[in-house]
């Protein structure tokens, strides 16, 4: 128990910006027309595509070449994710608004 | 003096980059909530691309650890390069009904960074808590690198299986064992996840990591593999917003908020969004997971002799041009055809010729929600002209024909009165309450989720048999001869 307690204490901030990005991504998603839901999946695919950011810290500090090269691999995956990610999703939407 | 300088200095870079965070947050924020507004969506996309481009900017940047800046930037870039040419090349050449398969391939790739990630901090922690004499290895930094690799892996293993199905690279296999060793499997990861983190950090132990990565692999793969292809959108929802959590879980580690707001948003608005989608179906998530579709049922409705009756494409011209009001049911045999074109040029010699013409939208026709959308949209269709499937419901008492497009699963009345049947209960676009109905398709073939289809053989039903492009053609140019 008293290790819950130490664990909360410790990490308080992330808990909190976990429990209310939760709700927030459960307001922000639900009255979403079914029209707009697989953009919408690949437009939030594109946004989990931020673990990037760990993949360049890590490769940023990578002091092995075993670790460079893993981190290498990573920074084109996240790469990937994201612009792909994007792009795709700009592509999609392209074509509703086209016809207007 | 100087050193006060320099402290000053090195803070606001920091602050730089942390406000670049919660700019990049807000974004995405943003960027999500716009992207839920049909006039508003493409500019979302921008925006929440912005907030992420501002973020890896910075980071490279600005970031440090333990006050080292981020080094080897040549090959940062070199990778980010690569990665920006693939992933756009990739993007403008996919076709629009290739689109899950993407989407289900660039997820895996965030979900390998992920995992990736774990992998290469989690011996960097156990040497430095080996160093320190700890016990064991409990705590949040710990959880977050076994969880970022186990749910990173998960959701990598298994979008590569969901791309492989939905591209029919990889069948289904449907063996009741494997719902034991997928529930062992995901026993035997947990397990493992507590064990090792009670385990007395050992330097360059790192053997333990690297078979708990394999599980987590080929536990991904063993998830998917049973589930049947009809419910992939919802297997890759579902991956998407595991992915999410396994980048949050990359935020917890490093402390980094764009990452935690960024990966946790995509976590419950993607649940969420599953939700939706297992609801659109009528059926449960844990029912999804454990993959007892088609299975069962399938060989429920062998009564009676069945004939079906076809319909001549001069019948079908004549009694398509003669109605009042005519509903297109367009399904993913439309799409695979890439006929919505035509479907479109159908549609508008129909209303020059005074038919009202209008589609009825499943909310899983296609091989994703909202996908059909998409590819008619990509075809010039007007948005007023597709009707979601309840207003459509409503309509079909006064449809004079309906016309059934390479969708088969989305129409088949066993889902109303069939209990027996795997699809009863999902809603479906109620065709018998109109006065005919045309069902174009390539053969008696089932459809997509395998059940067989008793519409077929419904007297208001006749068959127009053939390629759905080819067949259009010639019904195009039938009409106009008329």
């Amino acid at each position: 128990m008293e290790e819950i307690l130490k664990f909360f204490l410790e990490y308080k901030e992330m808990i909190f910006i976990i429990i209310l990005s939760i709700f927030l991504g459960i307001e922000v998603i639900s009255h979403v027309p079914a029209v707009l839901h697989t953009p919408l999946m690949s437009g939030s695919n594109a946004i989990h595509g931020v673990v990037i950011i760990g993949a360049i810290i890590v490769m940023g500090h990578a002091e092995s070449t075993l670790s460079l090269i893993f981190g290498f691999i990573a920074v084109v995956m996240g790469t990937l994710n994201v612009v792909g990610g994007f792009v795709v999703t700009d592509r999609m939407l392209e074509m509703f608004k086209k016809k207007k | 003096m100087e050193q006060i300088t320099k402290i000053i200095e090195f803070t606001s870079e920091v602050s730089i980059l942390e406000i670049s965070y919660l700019v990049a947050s807000i974004l995405f924020i943003l960027g999500l909530k716009k992207l839920s507004h049909p006039a508003t969506a493409r500019s979302g996309n921008l925006w929440a691309a912005a907030g992420m481009g501002a973020a890896i900017l910075f980071t490279i940047l600005f970031h440090k650890q333990n006050g080292q800046p981020i080094g080897n930037i040549l090959w940062i870039l070199v990778a980010l390069a690569i990665g920006s040419f693939i992933g756009w090349y990739a993007s403008i050449k996919v076709k629009m009904t290739a689109m899950p398969q993407m989407v289900s391939i660039f997820n895996g790739m965030g979900g390998a960074c992920a995992a990736l990630i774990s992998l290469m901090e989690f011996p960097k922690m156990q040497n430095a808590m080996a160093l320190a004499g700890d016990a064991h290895m409990l705590g949040g930094e710990g959880i977050a690198i076994l969880l970022g690799l186990m749910i990173g892996g998960v959701s990598f293993a298994g979008s590569m299986i969901a791309f492989g199905k939905l591209d029919g690279r990889i069948g289904d296999i449907k063996h009741p064992i494997l719902r034991i060793i997928n529930l062992s499997f995901l026993v035997v990861l947990l397990v493992a996840l507590i064990v090792i983190l009670y385990m007395q950090p050992i330097e360059n132990n790192n053997l333990p990591i690297y078979l708990f990565a394999l599980a987590a692999l080929i536990y991904g793969v063993t998830f998917v593999m049973p589930i049947g292809g009809a419910d992939m959108p919802v297997v890759i929802s579902l991956l998407n917003s595991f992915t999410g959590v396994a980048a949050a879980m990359g935020g917890f580690l490093y402390g980094n908020q764009a990452m935690l707001t960024g990966g946790i948003l995509v976590g419950s608005s993607g649940t969420i969004l599953t939700i939706l989608m297992c609801k659109a179906m009528n059926r449960s998530l844990l029912n999804v997971i454990i993959g007892a579709f088609g299975v069962a049922g399938a060989a429920g409705t062998e009564d009676g002799d069945k004939t079906v009756k076809e319909i001549s494409l001069s019948d079908a011209a004549v009694l398509l041009s003669y109605s009042q009001k005519v509903y297109i049911v367009p399904g993913y045999g439309l799409a695979v055809a890439q006929a919505q074109h035509l479907c479109h040029e159908l549609d508008n010699l129909l209303s020059s010729k005074g038919v009202e013409v209008k589609y009825a939208i499943h909310p899983v026709a296609g091989r994703m929600p909202g996908h059909m959308n998409v590819l008619l949209a990509e075809a010039d269709v007007p948005y007023e002209k597709l009707v979601e499937m309840e207003d459509a419901n409503n309509e079909m008492a006064n449809t004079d024909v309906v016309m059934v497009i390479g969708a088969n699963d989305v129409v088949n009345p066993a889902a109303e009165d069939d209990p027996s049947s795997p699809i009863y209960g999902m809603p479906i676009i109620k065709v018998l309450d109109s006065k005919n109905i045309i069902v174009m398709k390539r053969s008696m073939a089932a459809g997509y989720a395998a059940i067989p289809n008793n519409l077929f053989y419904h007297q208001k039903n006749r068959m127009l048999f053939g390629d759905a492009k080819a067949t259009l053609q010639k019904l195009v140019a039938e009409i106009k001869s008329l």
